[in-house]
């Protein structure tokens, strides 16, 4: 399970993707998702909101995250 | 209403933005330029490092689009933005629209800059002369 990781979510984890594949338990879902990201860098929780994108649209904390989604950290956005 | 112009790049070039949004039946056209400010809260900006998640990008700025259009009268618009380092005084973003008449060109831009800016992951970085700062990460 590839995760996209941008912007500050990228500094705080120190890489673009990570894989949690390897997890013995990996989240099943995005709620699950952010509860590990918090759990593992606590930086997660002092973000001013945190997002996850499955198959690059925005999902809900009760979305269920399939092997072969493409599943990516959306840290607060600021463009423009 | 003609397909939405919409693209992230390395550069804008803003002269190209009239010919993109003039339309025979548009009287109005209302373009937004966002670009590179020098200071923020008093401190000197060195420059902007924005990235993106370009394949969900483009889906949300279409999806802004096609709100745009549903809600106002429009002929064209475009939404473009740029990625990269970017300096003092270039230009980062651009949205546009025409209409017929000027209200819906007004309001449509303003929609298209202020969802932008709420919705497409599109990330900046601040750089300052000792420090770099992710815009909006904390409250």
């Amino acid at each position: 399970m590839e995760v996209l990781l941008f912007g500050i979510a990228k500094d705080i984890v120190g890489s673009a993707q990570m894989d949690l594949s390897e997890l013995k338990h990996p989240p099943s879902s995005v709620g699950e998702l952010k509860g590990f990201l918090c759990g593992s860098f606590p930086e997660f929780g002092k973000l001013t909101s945190l997002a996850v994108a499955v198959n690059s649209e925005y999902a809900q904390d009760a979305v269920a995250l399939k092997t072969g989604d493409e599943i990516a950290i959306i840290p607060p956005v600021s463009g423009g | 209403m003609e397909k939405p112009i919409i693209e992230i790049v390395d550069m804008i070039d803003t002269s190209q933005v009239y010919g993109e949004l003039s339309h025979a039946s548009s009287g109005g056209i209302c373009v937004f330029v966002g670009s590179v400010r020098e200071f923020t809260n008093n401190e000197e900006v060195v420059s902007l490092e924005f990235e993106t998640y370009a394949k969900m990008a483009i889906k949300e700025m279409e999806k802004i689009a096609m709100e745009a259009s549903n809600k106002w009268a429009l002929h064209k618009i475009v939404v473009r933005h740029a990625v990269g380092v970017k300096n003092v005084q270039e230009p980062v973003v651009v949205v546009g629209a025409s209409s017929a008449h000027r209200d819906d060109c007004f309001e449509a831009c303003r929609f298209l800059i202020d969802t932008l800016k709420q919705k497409v992951p599109i990330w900046k970085k601040e750089v300052f002369k000792n420090k770099s700062v992710w815009v909006s990460a904390h409250p």
